[in-house]
């Protein structure tokens, strides 16, 4: 049996890698990628921990992460039919030039 | 920590650094359907495998590929170099790394994972299929009327017609 | 108390509030102007008449007072005051009777000058203050009214002000009076100070009555003189520059300027009268002493008295302007008056001062009515022939003439007598006797003289159709006639009324029938022929008639037997000695001798003054503006380099701190989301932080 903290970790890896694409990408697709790899780190926290929890019988780690992936595939629907939209609008993607709402 | 768990780990954190990494967007959106499906195994490997199936179903399957359909609109995969290494990939990886230490100090520093481990607890679908109908009914007809609304939004958003573009 | 003596003080107020109202008035409102003084004035003179029957039927010559406390300062209060005694009725009755015809004839006099309102509210207000003069019980009060009428007088004078030697005469006036009020003033302060009131009678406590007058007396001062006589004479300084004595008399001829029933109110019956009755009015001070016989007050005023009368005679003799020789007259009979005053007492003085009021204004009247009717023409020598062009004038010119020179029974003759009866029997000296026939001699002289140029003989009369533009400002605005005529009746009937009064009014005094004298005094006289039976008093007449004729015969011998040729003839006197007549034609040239010292003394005081005033007030004054720029100066240092680069600084510090801060709201997404990672980071090692300690 692997131990809960190395699933952990693994999740907290792939969290930090979401994070750091994210932060750094200019291409606003590729950071809605970044986005939906933290998604599903945290699913994967969601599932180690309802295996090596106290209830597993109740399935909520389980039924969570269902949830969570249905909501993050609307949102990453949604997320992209703005891009696409926020593209014909600007002709770009990239996030630098949507700076619109300097102070 | 068995082979399979090392293994599946492995693919996940490559497809993972390999979609944040590489230069040519639909790459990086291939890169990221191998960690998923790295991610699908390793719920597996912990049992919950009606989850792995959908995650392979759902994200593999349809987010990737509406994610290539929009780069493909959006004529991503040609132009401007994108990977260029500046103080803003030094600024993002610090903060990221800084994260990671953080959250992997708690994780090893914290008391309350030394749990016993019960055995493998079953997961059938007809159990979630019980427990989505009668516990979470509520929280499961609003997620359909999120999604439809998801749907339908998704599609006005992106429907091209109107001259210049919608109004965001 | 008696209605009338309580309201007494409406006598002077109707004309004064006559005044005030028509100084409201448009320049357009002449009925209403004219209207309100002669309504005031005939209201006064019914007022005046009721005062005179009530003290004719008192038969007393104690005074009637009323006073009222005016201010108050320190523990005493200052009181005004009014009386009634016979000297204020009589001349109450005079000054309101004689000043309500001339005011009718100014109606005529002054139709065509346009500023016909203004003369009438200027004549009503010097009425007001000539009766506050007379009835006035308080020094103080007097003065004020003396100064009313000053102001009057210079307001009068002056009343063609665009004319330069209208304005020069009435500034002459104004300031001759004035050095006389100045000591009118120290002698009034001085007698308050002695006596502790300004009252004359005060129920015994009064400054003329016994208490008073005694504890004056018994002090002396300097020159050896008692305190009261130096006070008298302060006071007759002030009556001195108002009735125009010697050396105070260089304004009365040049007052002729003004309008003629000016000249007849102000300078012949009234005003210069007032000093005459400020005399009489503090007779008691002037006579007050220990011992018997006149006291130095007297002395002098008798003096001067007599030095102005032959002073005033013989420069009347050599005048040319019809004005002018009636202006010396008026200076000379002034002196007459002080003269009577000061030997014969207030009787002998007033009684004169009466009759030559009703014949002055009458002839001063008389004048007007020719000047009027010769087109403006002042000047004898182009006159003449008047007596057949205005006869009714001519008439009543000669009652006034005859009155003025004492001719037997007329006004004067009685008046003048009783004043050289007084100076024969005067203890000190004879001379202002013989001082006083020898002007009565250079009366009858001068007067005959004027009615042979103005009245006989043939018109000399230079033809005045081009209008010189000196006439615009003289006597009234000619009217183009070329022949002399009578003047309109609101004219000549006041006339005729003085004439009546000039023939009549001296048969109340005399020596038979002395009634004026006895209503002074508050007793009943009786008609007794006998007085003419008195030492003296037969001789007197006598004589005094005989130096009348000599005098009318000499102004024939000089100037009835032949015609005046031309009005360019040499003039008999002059030709006989021409430098004497120069001597007197100047007044023997007092005027120039005062513009010579005084008036250049003034004029260099007055640049010390300027000097003064230009380099040591004002340099004071020019350093506390240097001082002030240079606060100033320093202010605005301290505001642009403290104030400014402080609050500049301040300002710009602001402005950086906020481009600062607006670097973080650059409206980039990942930049928030770097931030965002960075709180999670530092909230997780806070929150764990705390957690693990």
């Amino acid at each position: 049996m692997t131990p809960l903290e190395d699933y952990l970790l693994v999740s907290a890896l792939l969290f930090s890698i979401g994070l750091a694409g994210a932060l750094t990408r200019r291409n606003a697709i590729l950071v809605l990628i970044g986005i939906e790899l933290m998604l599903n780190a945290a699913n994967l926290n969601f599932i180690a921990f309802w295996r090596y929890g106290p209830a597993p019988a109740a399935l909520t780690g389980v039924v969570f992460a269902i949830f969570s992936i249905s909501i993050a595939a609307a949102e990453a629907a949604v997320g992209l039919a703005i891009i696409v939209a926020a593209y014909r609008h600007s002709r770009t993607t990239d996030l630098d030039k949507m700076n619109s709402m300097k102070g | 920590m068995t082979i399979a768990f090392v293994m599946l780990a492995a693919i996940a954190a490559v497809g993972a650094v390999a979609a944040m990494l590489l230069r040519s967007a639909v790459h990086c959106v291939l890169a990221l359907t191998v960690g998923l499906a790295g991610l699908a195994g390793l719920y597996l490997e912990l049992g919950a495998q009606f989850v792995g199936f959908t995650q392979l179903l759902v994200y593999a399957g349809a987010v990737a590929i509406l994610a290539v359909f929009a780069i493909m609109m959006t004529q991503g995969a040609r132009a401007w170099a994108i990977g260029r290494f500046s103080t803003r990939w030094a600024a993002g990886g610090a903060i990221a790394a800084a994260v990671f230490a953080v959250l992997a100090w708690a994780i090893c520093g914290s008391g309350v994972l030394a749990g016993a481990v019960g055995a493998a607890p079953s997961a059938s679908v007809q159990e979630i299929g019980d427990a989505l109908v009668h516990r979470y009914v509520l929280p499961l007809e609003i997620a359909g009327v999120l999604l439809t609304a998801a749907l339908i939004g998704a599609v006005v958003v992106a429907m091209p017609g109107r001259a210049g573009g919608d109004k965001p | 108390m008696n209605w009338i003596v309580k309201n007494l003080w409406l006598i002077p107020a109707l004309p004064m509030l006559a005044a005030g109202v028509s100084a409201l008035a448009k320049q357009r409102s002449r009925a209403l102007a004219a209207g309100l003084a002669i309504g005031s004035m005939a209201a006064s003179f019914v007022l005046s008449v009721w005062a005179f029957v009530h003290v004719l039927a008192r038969h007393s010559g104690v005074p009637e007072t009323f006073s009222f406390r005016w201010f108050q300062f320190g523990d005493t209060w200052l009181r005004l005051g009014w009386l009634l005694d016979p000297l204020t009725a009589a001349m109450l009755a005079m000054v309101t009777f004689v000043g309500l015809l001339i005011f009718i004839y100014s109606v005529g006099y002054m139709e065509h000058d346009e500023n016909f309102t203004r003369f009438f509210c200027f004549l009503a207000l010097f009425a007001g203050g000539m009766l506050g003069v007379v009835i006035a019980n308080s020094l103080l009060l007097l003065f004020m009214c003396w100064e009313i009428v000053g102001l009057t007088s210079y307001l009068l004078i002056g009343f063609w002000y665009q004319n330069p030697r209208a304005a020069a005469a009435a500034k002459k006036a104004f300031i001759t009076t004035r050095i006389g009020d100045l000591a009118f003033l120290l002698g009034m302060v001085w007698l308050y100070s002695q006596t502790g009131t300004l009252l004359f009678y005060d129920g015994g406590a009064g400054a003329m009555e016994a208490g008073a007058l005694a504890h004056m007396t018994t002090q002396t001062t300097v020159l050896g003189l008692t305190v009261s006589s130096a006070i008298g004479l302060l006071i007759f300084c002030g009556a001195a520059g108002k009735s125009g004595q010697v050396p105070l008399h260089v304004w009365l001829p040049d007052a002729m300027e003004g309008p003629t029933p000016v000249s007849a109110l102000i300078h012949a019956a009234t005003m210069v009268a007032a000093g005459v009755f400020l005399i009489a009015r503090v007779y008691p001070l002037m006579s007050a002493s220990m011992s018997a016989g006149p006291t130095v007050a007297l002395k002098v005023v008798a003096w001067v008295g007599a030095v102005t009368a032959i002073f005033g005679a013989t420069a009347a003799v050599a005048q040319f302007d019809i004005k002018r020789i009636l202006a010396y007259s008026t200076v000379s009979q002034l002196g007459y008056m002080m003269m009577g005053l000061g030997v014969g007492g207030v009787a002998v003085g007033m009684f004169h001062l009466i009759t030559h009021a009703f014949f002055k204004a009458l002839l001063f009247l008389g004048a007007g009515s020719v000047i009027h009717g010769c087109g403006g023409e002042q000047d004898i020598r182009r006159m003449g022939g008047l007596r057949r062009a205005m006869p009714v004038t001519f008439a009543a010119y000669a009652a006034g003439m005859l009155a003025l020179c004492g001719f037997p029974l007329f006004a004067g003759f009685w008046s003048k007598d009783e004043i050289l009866h007084a100076a024969h029997r005067w203890s000190v000296s004879q001379t202002p006797f013989y001082l006083g026939a020898a002007g009565a001699l250079l009366t009858a002289f001068y007067m005959t003289r004027q009615m042979y140029y103005v009245f006989a003989g043939t018109k000399r009369r230079v033809a005045r159709a081009e209008a010189p533009e000196a006439g615009e400002f003289e006597d009234p605005t000619p009217h183009d006639h070329a022949a002399a005529h009578e003047s309109p009746a609101v004219m000549t009937v006041p006339l005729m009324v003085l004439a009546g009064f000039a023939v009549l009014l001296g048969f109340v005094g005399t020596p038979a029938w002395p009634w004026f004298q006895g209503f002074l005094e508050g007793r009943a006289v009786g008609f007794d022929l006998h007085g003419f039976a008195e030492a003296g008093v037969l001789p007197l007449m006598m004589a005094s008639t005989a130096i009348v004729f000599a005098g009318l015969g000499l102004g024939w011998w000089f100037y009835g037997r032949r015609a005046i040729a031309s009005a360019e003839a040499v003039d008999a006197v002059e030709r006989v000695g021409p430098r004497a007549f120069r001597v007197l034609e100047q007044a023997y040239y007092v005027d120039a001798l005062y513009t010579a010292t005084l008036v250049r003394a003034n004029g260099w005081w007055a640049g010390v003054c300027d000097w003064f005033d230009r380099f040591v007030w004002n340099g004071v004054v020019q350093m506390v503006r240097f001082a002030v720029l240079g606060l100033a100066w320093l202010d605005n240092l301290f505001d642009t380099y403290v104030v400014n680069a402080g609050f500049d600084e301040g300002c710009r510090e602001v402005s950086r701190g906020g481009r600062l801060l607006a670097r973080l709201q650059v409206g980039r997404v990942q930049g928030y989301l770097r931030m965002i990672g960075l709180a999670l980071v530092a909230l997780a090692l806070w929150l764990l932080w705390g957690a693990k300690a």
